[in-house]
């Protein structure tokens, strides 16, 4: 069972996502080469890194959407590599893009249609009804097209929709961005109830202090290579690191 | 007069019914698939033909009669479902319109399947039972299947709103219209939607087809690309993928027709392109359509780099020169003729290739260009007694001229909807032809325009149309590795980068539009001397699609792949005319296997072969080559 608190427990919890050896191309260009990671059950992992170092593409080539040219894609230790995305959603991950990609033609509601999924043992299932708890202002507004929302209104419906397909793992890629301050937090806030409520969250960022609030453990991704891996706390701790990888 | 104005205008709403039918499965399966789908038009043929079968089959009760409707359009939608699994599937991940080259290959296939099944002749079929009366209004007799087709429209259009609205295949159908790779990553297995897209399509277009029968249209086996480019007329002007729009569309259109027909009789060809090239003037994506992204798909590939020709393909091109010059002399006078019209075709296709391939501009009506230096030619040799000198300089500049006016409008689009405003122009072209008869002798054609003097032996003017022909193709190539060339390519592949370096994007697409509507214009003055003779036909929609086969079908971005296309194309063609009287079904299946084995085209596939070999060990694995047009963010 997830244990809601996290990384300070005793015995570590057991490896849900297990990337390894991953590789991509666009093209020619070689974006990732031999990226792993790993996300425990219950934890929120950080993929830390600057613009263009990588993040979006190993969310996309987890998710299928840029096929992986090697390795493993790990999902509770079946390889899900090389699969189509459909197949790879409905095995558990539950993929937020980066620019929300809303469909802006459907109101909220439909929205949430789409992403419906059957429900899974592990996890208390999604209705709208929970996820407008979860996020009260999309309640108040299901009957408006996506297109006529805010961008923060916006980035809460992609949350909620990929919810509905009752993911295990969500892939969140840079939920901060271009949001004002008090969104942030309230989206931080978010995160940290999605933890508790069991889900395991692998998070991609560039803003350290956003990824502060919520994050138990870290992955820094430069040029396509992952050049450092921990706790939070001690890549709070070595500044070198830092300032090597993620310093503007 | 009240009376026929009134006929009229109800006679517009019921053929409305059947076009806003076909349009609207058209946009269905354009809004979720991006596939230009020409064999909506064969599907539709096919569920009249359906249904004349199964009229005479079963019994003439209203059962009957409307259960052969029914089965009809079922039928096309099933054929439309397997089109979709056994052919496009394999095609998704293939550069954008190459689904198109399979589907006209469909077209042909269908075609001839049509012919074997049901004959040449027209087929009528059966009045409906229980509408065979009529109301009267006055003097104007209004049939009561015209009453019930005014229906059909408005109660099809409710229909397919609840199956949107109010159904989660809707729904998802609508989602997937608006960003199919977002659909995707949230669990909906995508080719289970478009296969059940093309089948609803499919079935709206063949209901169109048996639906016309009972109104005494008979099935032919030319309704398929008579429909098709109405439909796409419609779809245009609607908006692509909004089934409001189409039937608006479909609305304006058959008014338009039915009244147009009383007011301008000389140009009712026209009018519906008119309208079309207007709407998209006015409203660049339709009545209620609205700017689509990019197809957000899976496997979208990045546009092959142009490199020079390596040494051995120059040798290969050197070789093939000398042959030319060596061989024509020991060929027989119908070899002669068949050269001579393969090198006028590779400079057609060269000069399309110029406007898709480093121009990113897709033309459904290249063939006006050619079409036009023709008619320029067969003008100026008839009315003024013009010398061939004059009559090949004036060629190109006729079409150049053509090329002007509508290039300047066609570049203000993109994608998809500049084609259909190309196809509209080609269209317009095309019925002036047809229907100005006064100055083009129409359907008759403008005969006895001959090369003269010492070019009039057979083998003297092949040296001329090779020499010209390969002259302006070699030309045409040097634009491409031109500074002129390198702005193109830029501005195809990131207008708003080329612009910020200084590139006038539209300004440069503008001039490769005049350039190769010259270089059409070539290609058909050679070709209206080679044949002594000019016809509509040279400008209609089939040329621009020959010319659109050989291109797609040697690659769009390969500089060689026009040159190579055209010979396959043609070649295969003219032998198959001669082989067999049902060459269109063997070349569509010829077109489809080629689709199906080379999905870089003939000379793309050749280039990737050469590239593998020679770089090794490079990381060019295959699926290497897929992923999206944009920097790893």
């Amino acid at each position: 069972m997830p244990e809601p608190g996290g990384a300070a427990a005793g015995a570590a919890p057991p490896v849900l996502l297990a990337v390894s050896g991953l590789h991509a191309h666009y093209g020619r260009a070689h974006i990732l080469s031999d990226v792993a990671l790993e996300a425990r059950q219950g934890e929120v992992l950080v993929l830390l890194g600057r613009n263009g170092a990588g993040k979006s593409t190993t969310m996309k080539a987890i998710m299928g959407l840029v096929p992986p040219s090697a390795g493993q894609v790990r999902l509770d230790g079946a390889d899900l590599a090389g699969q189509e995305p459909h197949v790879i959603a409905r095995a558990g991950i539950g993929y937020v893009p980066e620019e929300r990609r809303i469909f802006t033609d459907l109101t909220v509601m439909e929205n949430l249609a789409v992403g419906r999924r059957p429900p899974r043992a592990c996890l208390a299932p999604w209705t709208p009804e929970r996820l407008f708890a979860l996020f009260p202002n999309l309640g108040e507004m299901r009957n408006r097209p996506g297109g006529r929302m805010s961008g923060g209104e916006q980035q809460m419906l992609t949350i909620a929709r990929t919810l509905m397909g009752n993911p295990r793992l969500l892939l969140l890629d840079e939920p901060s961005e271009g949001l004002s301050p008090l969104i942030v937090e309230q989206m931080a806030n978010t995160i940290l109830q999605l933890k508790r409520e069991g889900l395991t969250v692998l998070l991609s960022e560039q803003n350290l202090h956003f990824a502060g609030l919520v994050s138990d453990r870290a992955t820094v991704i430069e040029q396509g290579r992952i050049r450092w891996s921990g706790t939070f706390a001690a890549l709070e701790a070595d500044a070198a690191a830092q300032a090597q990888y993620l310093s503007v | 007069m009240m009376e026929l104005l009134l006929v009229q205008g109800l006679n517009g709403l019921a053929s409305a019914a059947s076009l806003f039918l076909v349009a609207a499965g058209l946009s269905i399966i354009f809004g979720v698939t991006r596939i230009v789908n020409f064999a909506h038009g064969s599907l539709y043929m096919l569920g009249a033909y359906i249904a004349v079968t199964l009229f005479a089959v079963l019994p003439r009760d209203q059962l009957g009669f409307w259960g052969a409707v029914l089965l009809s359009a079922v039928a096309a939608g099933l054929l439309g479902a397997l089109l979709e699994r056994l052919v496009l599937r394999r095609l998704y991940g293939a550069p954008e319109l190459f689904q198109l080259l399979a589907t006209f290959g469909v077209v042909l296939i269908v075609q001839d399947a049509a012919l074997l099944i049901w004959g040449p002749q027209d087929l009528l079929g059966p009045r409906a039972p229980g509408l065979r009366g009529a109301v009267y209004v006055g003097e104007a007799r209004i049939p009561l299947y015209d009453l019930f087709l005014f229906a059909v429209g408005p109660v099809v259009l409710a229909l397919l709103w609840l199956l949107f609205n109010r159904t989660r295949w809707g729904t998802l159908v609508r989602a997937a219209t608006q960003d199919r790779e977002m659909v995707a990553a949230l669990g909906v297995n995508q080719r289970w939607l478009f296969t059940t897209v093309f089948f609803l399509g499919s079935l709206l277009a063949g209901l169109g087809g048996a639906l016309q029968l009972p109104r005494g249209q008979p099935a032919t086996l030319h309704m398929d690309l008579d429909v098709i480019t109405e439909a796409f007329a419609v779809v245009v002007i609607g908006g692509m993928g909004s089934v409001p729009g189409a039937f608006l569309a479909a609305l304006l259109i058959g008014m338009l027709q039915a009244y147009g027909i009383l007011v301008f009789p000389k140009i009712t060809l026209v009018l519906t392109f008119l309208v079309m090239a207007a709407v998209l003037v006015v409203r660049p994506h339709g009545l209620l359509g609205r700017p689509q992204g990019a197809a957000r798909a899976l496997g979208a590939g990045v546009e092959a780099v142009i490199r020079p020709a390596p040494p051995a393909l120059r040798r290969l091109g050197l070789a093939v020169l000398a042959l030319l010059l060596v061989l024509p002399p020991f060929l027989g006078s119908y070899a002669v003729s068949v050269l001579g019209e393969i090198a006028v075709f590779v400079l057609f296709a060269a000069s399309l290739h110029l406007m898709m391939g480093p121009g990113g501009m897709a033309s459904f009506g290249h063939a006006a260009y050619f079409g036009l230096g023709a008619y320029g030619v067969a003008l100026l040799v008839t009315n003024f007694g013009v010398p061939m000198l004059g009559g090949l300089v004036a060629a190109p500049v006729v079409a150049a001229i053509a090329g002007a006016v509508f290039g300047w409008f066609c570049v203000r689009l993109s994608g998809v909807y500049l084609a259909m405003l190309t196809l509209a122009f080609a269209q317009i072209a095309w019925s002036g032809a047809f229907q100005w008869v006064e100055l083009t002798g129409g359907d008759n054609g403008i005969l006895g325009v001959w090369p003269e003097g010492f070019l009039a032996g057979p083998l003297p003017f092949l040296y001329l149309t090779l020499a010209v022909s390969i002259g302006v193709t070699l030309l045409l190539r040097r634009v491409i590795y031109a500074p002129f060339g390198y702005a193109l390519r830029a501005g195809r592949d990131s207008p708003l980068r080329a612009e910020a370096i200084g590139i006038g994007v539209r300004g440069v697409q503008w001039r490769a539009f005049i350039l190769a509507a010259a270089a059409a214009g070539v290609a058909g003055g050679l070709f209206a001397y080679g044949k002594g003779s000019v016809f509509p036909t040279y400008m209609q929609i089939s040329r621009s699609v020959d010319g659109l086969m050989m291109v797609l079908l040697g690659g769009v971005q390969t500089v060689s792949g026009p040159i190579v296309g055209a010979v396959v194309f043609r070649g295969l063609e003219e032998q198959l005319l001669r082989l067999t009287d049902y060459w269109r079904a063997v070349l569509g299946a010829a077109i489809l296997l080629l689709v199906l084995a080379f999905p870089q085209g003939i000379a793309g596939a050749a280039q990737a072969w050469w590239q593998r070999r020679g770089a090794g060990t490079g990381p060019a694995a295959a699926g290497t080559e897929r992923g999206e047009a944009e920097r790893a963010a």
